[in-house]
């Protein structure tokens, strides 16, 4: 019964998407607030029919009810209750479901929470996002509704994948689709400011807390996804320049410009087109990744849920919504107003070459992800294009931009000084500088490039402690005066210098790890020894272990350093007997910034009949930077989030709190 | 001196040739290190997405016998691409070759970024149109200069 209600909800809510869009439509047409407020109402009655289809889903999940097709396709009663739940998206139609309640939530929070929009703004971006609220709905109502029965229920299900059996299918996909689907909020405010011809200052200040928090969560997403196929075996590690990597990365760089545009048109109101056009790309992205995740058209190591057939559907939808949006540009874009004059030298220009840069890396990573099927189209051989084509493009043009990215913040709006900017720079240049060499003559082997990195990261992280000392005025006036002035910076700049720290903190475990990984590998019977850098690693033992559904051998390794245990590592590999797979589970320790990694190979007979194993483990050094420096730049989004000056519903109390005498 | 580079290249190639499983390995670790700089760069044609030095298929260990029996060989690294490129096509390299076919793919960053400077190099430095007065945001009154001033010095 809960599966029937839930497929009812469902379609009610699809009917709700449609009423929304019609009455926003009708609202804004007619000026009529009581149609508008029906369109609002409507609105957040999609979002609670699909939160009970989803629930009713997971009902399904949680009590095994295998005369579910989507449930008996992908669960198994024996599975942990934590992959039941989970499992609700683990498949192609749980995960469009998941999108679809993304999608309709925060069309819901608009709807009711966006009351400091004018209202035909406002009406106009509703309508929008019942559109494509009922795009999405109609594809999972018509095409891939998860709440389906089996006409022959089997007495047991087929399980999930056991490679997606993990704790991070619990998170990593609702932040990663929150993201993705957030996006879609900014192309809704981008295609009402463009049907009301309507692009400003105010325009801008209503996008960015949406644009931020999607990027903030989007980055969260990636980065937990990122650490997954870390530790998963055979997924490429933390980044592998896989297509499906690619798909999510492409709307986050999209948005990383929108960030920083979006605060050009605010301030100066200049490139209003541009940050229009960015804002429409966002969610473009977002579709496009939906589109090429799902529908499996390019290989990749994480593709899983895959369905070339309704693929063809998800690329119609993603034609419809980018089609209509860019065609509404092309139509409206040249009536937005010019923006405002500024100087070669100037923060407008450092904003600029920001998104020049940002723009020629989205370009790089979207050429490669799709080059081999268009090639392929057009002369019908296949070519490859991995890591090694993105080392020589996408990391040298990053590289650039982080180099004169500490520069940008210390200029000032329309003409700047540059020699000014640089002068307060000079320590945080020598920091990193020093930082460098020091790492040149030190680590060995010499590799001058990661040498680089490493000043690169340094240059980043000292280049934005610089900038809030410069802002405080450290060194020009008292210590406790600084402080004061630091306390009152508002929390967008602090939430700015953190971001900038963040990425200062991720390419210095990049350079680092990526260049300086020690490895090793040995066949070890019980009581061997392996060297791995500083560490010694011994193997205690190996024994069973019984897990809820699957049956695992599992090593115990003692790890020490200069003879003291620094951890006991735990690496096993699962059978899991339903689909008969094996997997392997790392094991990960000490604590700190550097990991060894130990991967537990497959039983073998030793030259005296002994059960051997091979060994293989990885000193990856400074590895946990790469996911501490995004968790920073997401927590920088956040706090930039909370400025009251860029909360929804108080444009009015925060404008005379800045007319006020600051305290 | 010479002796500690040289044991540092060493070191370098060890912690470079050592994950691979011993009884695979090659004897020369120089050559060793060449050929797991080559995995790296090869595509496990069957597997999703995955280069050699990575997969765990039959086809990845076959594939990686062969390189390095022709590093062995003494073959040099284009001789080995060439002859894997005969074999399996252009699709098992994941560095594209750069010829006609991919040069979009190869230069449009470059491109983008080229042209993105130019333009806005144009619209800074572009002089006002004649018979507009000058902007009137370009320069600051002395009165504006005093009041920035003493809002900066708060």
């Amino acid at each position: 019964m809960t599966a029937e209600l839930g497929s009812f909800a469902l379609v009610l809510a699809l009917v709700l998407s449609l009423a929304q869009a019609g009455f926003s439509i009708a609202g804004r047409v007619r000026g009529s607030a009581v149609l508008a407020g029906a369109g609002e109402g409507a609105a957040a009655g999609a979002f609670l029919g699909v939160a009970f289809a989803f629930a009713a889903l997971m009902i399904a999940f949680v009590t095994s009810d295998f005369s579910v097709a989507n449930v008996a396709e992908n669960s198994h009663t024996a599975k942990p209750l934590l992959y039941k739940i989970a499992g609700v998206w683990g498949s192609h139609d749980g995960s469009m479901l998941l999108w679809c309640l993304a999608l309709t939530g925060f069309g819901a929070v608009i709807a009711l929470g966006g009351g400091g929009l004018p209202a035909r703004l406002k009406a106009t971006a509703v309508a929008t996002q019942g559109v494509l609220g009922a795009l999405f709905l109609a594809y999972a109502v018509f095409a891939s509704n998860p709440l389906l029965r089996l006409a022959n229920p089997p007495v047991e299900g087929a399980s999930l994948n056991p490679i997606l059996q993990d704790p991070f299918l619990a998170i990593h996909p609702p932040f990663l689709y929150a993201g993705y689907v957030g996006m879609s909020v900014v192309y809704s405010l981008a295609v009402a400011a463009l049907i009301e011809g309507r692009v400003d200052a105010a325009w801008a200040r209503w996008v960015r807390p949406w644009a931020l928090a999607s990027w903030s969560l989007l980055t969260i997403g990636i980065t937990l996804g990122s650490f997954w196929a870390y530790y998963e075996l055979g997924w490429g590690g933390w980044w592998a320049w896989d297509p499906v990597e690619n798909a999510s990365f492409m709307p986050w760089i999209a948005a990383t410009a929108l960030l920083h545009s979006a605060v050009v048109t605010e301030k100066r109101g200049a490139l209003a087109a541009w940050t229009v056009f960015l804002a429409l790309m966002a969610f473009t992205f977002s579709m496009l990744g939906a589109f090429l995740v799902r529908s499996g058209v390019l290989m990749s190591v994480h593709a899983f849920a895959v369905n070339p057939r309704r693929g063809m559907l998800l690329l119609a939808i993603l034609g419809v919504a980018a089609g209509s949006g860019f065609g509404l540009f092309a139509w409206r874009a040249p009536s937005l107003p010019p923006g405002g004059l500024f100087a070669a030298v100037s923060r407008e220009t450092a904003l600029v070459v920001n998104n020049i840069f940002l723009s020629a890396a989205v370009a790089t990573v979207l050429l490669g992800t799709l080059y081999p099927l268009i090639r392929q189209a057009l002369t019908g051989d296949m070519a490859s294009f991995g890591a090694p084509y993105y080392n020589l493009t996408f990391t040298p043009l990053m590289a650039v931009v982080l180099l004169i990215l500490p520069i940008g913040p210390l200029l000032a709006w329309k003409r700047a000084d540059l020699g000014g900017a640089l002068r307060r720079l000079w320590a945080a240049a020598l920091v990193a500088l020093a930082a460098g060499a020091l790492v040149f003559a030190l680590v060995q082997p010499r590799k001058a490039l990661a040498a680089f990195g490493v000043a690169l990261g340094v240059w980043l992280v000292a280049g934005s402690i610089a900038e809030l000392a410069d802002r405080s005025r450290l060194g020009k006036v008292g210590a406790g005066e600084a402080l004061r002035r630091l306390r009152g910076l508002p929390r967008g700049a602090w939430g700015m210098t953190l971001a900038h720290v963040g990425i200062g903190v991720f390419v210095l475990g990049a350079a680092f790890e990526t260049a300086w990984r020690v490895e090793a590998a040995k066949v070890m019977g019980v009581g061997d020894r392996l060297t791995l850098g500083v560490y010694e690693l011994n193997l205690k033992s190996v024994g069973p272990v019984e897990g809820p559904n699957f049956a695992a051998e599992r090593a115990m390794i003692s790890v020490t350093r200069a003879g003291r245990e620094v951890c006991q590592a735990t690496p096993a590999r699962r059978f899991y007997p339903v689909q008969r797979q094996t997997t392997s589970k790392v094991a990960i320790c000490p604590p700190g910034v550097s990991d060894v990694y130990i991967v537990l190979g497959d039983r073998r007979t030793g030259d005296a009949g002994q059960p051997v194993w091979l060994v293989r483990a990885y000193w990856n050094r400074w590895s946990r930077l790469i996911f501490a420096g995004p968790l920073i730049m997401a927590l920088g989004g956040l706090i930039s989030l909370s400025d009251r000056r860029l909360r929804f519903g108080l444009p009015q109390r925060a404008a005379k709190a800045a007319l006020e005498p600051a305290e | 001196m010479r002796l500690a580079r040289g044991l540092a290249a060493l070191a370098a190639v060890f912690c470079l040739a050592a994950a691979a499983d011993p009884r695979d390995r090659l004897a020369d670790p120089a050559q060793e290190a060449r050929a797991r700089a080559l995995f790296e760069q090869i595509r496990c044609v069957v597997c999703q997405n995955e280069s050699i030095d990575d997969s765990e298929a039959d086809l990845a260990r076959d594939l990686r016998q062969t390189v390095r029996a022709q590093v062995a060989a003494g073959r040099s690294n284009a001789e080995i691409r060439r002859f894997l490129v005969q074999r399996y096509g252009e699709f098992i390299l994941l560095r594209p070759r750069f010829s006609a076919a991919n040069a979009v793919a190869w230069l449009a960053p470059f491109v983008i970024v080229t042209a993105g400077v130019a333009v806005l190099l144009a619209r800074t430095r572009r002089p006002a149109p004649p018979g507009e007065a000058p902007a009137p945001e370009a320069a600051l009154t002395p009165e504006e200069e005093s009041r920035l001033a003493r809002l900066r010095d708060g």
